[in-house]
């Protein structure tokens, strides 16, 4: 059986080839958004901060669990919805999406 | 729910966080992808839910954190995305070392064993103190960039010696936690944990305002880090792969960014660059440049056939973006041919004119990047340097320059240069820029934004 942690590293090493293949083929002019989208995708760390809030007996690592799901859930919201905003502006001045792809 | 249809939704959304990133390749399926962003995210917290307890007090914390995220994101302004994001950064920080402090409390909660492991020590112990110097770095760089603390660099005699230090001390209370038992290995984690927070604002200090644009990736990849870091401990493949995403995505930026500044990561990093031979140029010998008013822009934009707009953190300073889309737009009424040259590390992040621009409604058809507009500059009637200094310093090109080999704007080649400052100060680098003192250069001294306004109305 192969040991947990093994796996993991198997995992993040692959990871980050996908992460570095992916992002170089980002354009420079949406280099602003990618940060904030990764801002959002770090808040995926509230799915560690839920579980450190939701003990079976409510202790004072709860209370930190809750606050960490707190600072993350702005992260994901805040950086989501900024991404989003600032697409958008991207989007508006191509009324003819099709015009410029051709 | 099984651990391995959880373990299933959890691939599905980091399927998704990876398409977000993707879909950034062009500014057409970028919404798209944010959107698969949030589904991912959704997916992973709505299966979060069905493994964990005290479900109504989580649901208070995201709906707090939620509103007060979606505020910030709809009222932000597009010249304070460095701040947003700098703060964004020191958010995840911060969550992990509070998760982590939450593990050694009490591992059982996580699945973890108890007593914890060495093996999860040791990713703890790592997860802990990038969290820790994400936290404080960010929060550093997020009061340089937001003016609250000074953006100059702080030195101060055997820094990197107290600093070594100081990662040497760290690093042996992790050592500490990491052999200690259950009960004792309190105290080396505390330690461990006020050093990192002590490191990241250190480290952070002596980096100068320019130098933002890699300081801002690197805490980017920090955050990253950290998540994967987390996702090691808790043995949660789907942390670790967004983790890893984010973390190498601050890494290539950074990258990017040192490159456009010709500088090696490290001397970013080990900081105070400016600070000895900014002292030297001030003083330097007083050459005479040519000033012009707005008026005189106005009548040399108006009769020329083509113009390169190069913009700078002047620009974002002053809030011009609308007023220039303005003149340009009356500049094109008149048939002449505006175009837009952005230096990647024009600004205090990566993209941020392109943001200010867009922001402005500025058709990105007419937005360059360097290499795609370098060698337009020599058939360019004008060039019109908005807040940018040493992007555009040709002094980049003479051996022996401290910036010697960056790559830089040719706004030198245009048959006129007209140069908007606020003052004859030199730029970040401590540089005369000798291209303000060619006799084809006029400078217009003034915010950008009141010299961009009076020159709308003459034009």
């Amino acid at each position: 059986m192969t040991d947990p942690t093994t796996i993991n590293l198997t995992v993040f090493v692959l990871a980050i080839f996908v992460g570095y293949h992916v992002v170089w083929n980002v354009t420079p002019a949406l280099h602003t958004p990618l940060m904030s989208v990764t801002n959002a995708i770090s808040g995926i760390i509230i799915v560690g901060a839920m579980l450190a809030a939701g003990p079976e007996q409510t202790d004072f690592g709860a209370i930190l669990g809750l606050a960490a799901v707190t600072l993350a859930s702005i992260n994901v919201f805040g950086g989501f919805l900024v991404t989003q905003r600032m697409l958008d502006m991207f989007k508006k001045k191509t009324p003819k999406e099709g015009k410029r792809e051709a | 729910m099984t651990a391995n249809n959880i373990a299933l939704l959890y691939l599905v959304a980091s399927v998704l966080f990876i398409l977000a990133l993707k879909g950034l390749s062009s500014p057409v399926q970028a919404r798209r992808g944010n959107q698969f962003g949030i589904v991912g995210m959704l997916i992973a917290v709505i299966t979060t839910f069905t493994i964990t307890h005290n479900i109504w007090l989580i649901v208070l914390g995201i709906a707090i954190g939620g509103t007060i995220g979606a505020v910030v994101a709809r009222r932000v302004e597009m010249t304070q995305m460095p701040e947003l994001v700098a703060a964004m950064h020191s958010l995840v920080g911060l969550a992990a070392v509070l998760i982590a402090i939450a593990a050694v409390n009490n591992p059982s909660a996580f699945g973890i064993h108890d007593p914890l492991p060495r093996g999860n020590k040791l990713e703890l112990f790592i997860g802990t103190f990038v969290g820790a110097l994400t936290f404080s770095g960010s929060v550093i760089a997020f009061g340089k960039l937001s003016g609250k603390i000074s953006s100059a660099p702080v030195v101060f005699k055997a820094q990197h010696w107290v600093n070594l230090a100081l990662a040497l001390v760290m690093v042996g209370f992790g050592v500490a936690f990491f052999l200690a038992d259950k009960g004792d290995h309190w105290l080396p984690f505390t330690v461990m944990t006020a050093v990192a927070f002590v490191l990241g604002v250190l480290i952070i200090i002596p980096i100068g305002g320019a130098d933002m644009p890699v300081v801002i990736s690197m805490l980017n990849s920090y955050s990253g880090w950290a998540a994967a870091g987390i996702g090691f401990s808790l043995n949660n493949t789907m942390l670790i792969i967004s983790g890893s995403l984010v973390g190498s995505s601050g890494a290539i930026l950074s990258y990017i960014m040192c490159k456009a500044m010709n500088r090696s990561f490290f001397s970013v990093i080990l900081g105070g660059f400016g600070a000895a031979e900014g002292a030297a140029a001030t003083g330097a010998q007083q050459k005479a440049v040519r000033s012009g008013s707005p008026d005189d822009v106005a009548f040399l934009l108006s009769n020329a056939e083509s113009v390169i707009i190069v913009p700078g953190y002047g620009l974002a300073v002053a809030r011009a973006q609308h007023a220039v889309k303005e003149m340009a737009h009356k500049l094109h009424e008149k048939g002449v041919n505006v175009r837009y040259a952005i230096h990647p590390v024009a600004g205090r992040m990566p993209g941020h004119m392109n943001v200010l621009l867009a922001e402005a409604e500025v058709p990105y058809e007419q937005v360059f990047e360097m290499e795609d507009i370098n060698g337009e500059f020599g058939t360019t009637d004008v060039a019109l340097i908005l807040g940018a200094n040493d992007v555009v310093n040709p002094a980049a090109k003479t051996p022996g320059s401290p910036i010697f080999g960056m790559p830089i704007l040719e706004a030198y080649k245009a048959r006129t240069v007209i140069v908007n400052k606020r003052s004859m100060a030199a730029g970040y680098a401590g540089l005369d820029n000798e291209l303000f003192y060619m006799d084809k250069t006029m400078m217009v001294f003034g915010d950008a934004k009141k010299v961009v306004d009076d020159i709308v109305k003459a034009i």
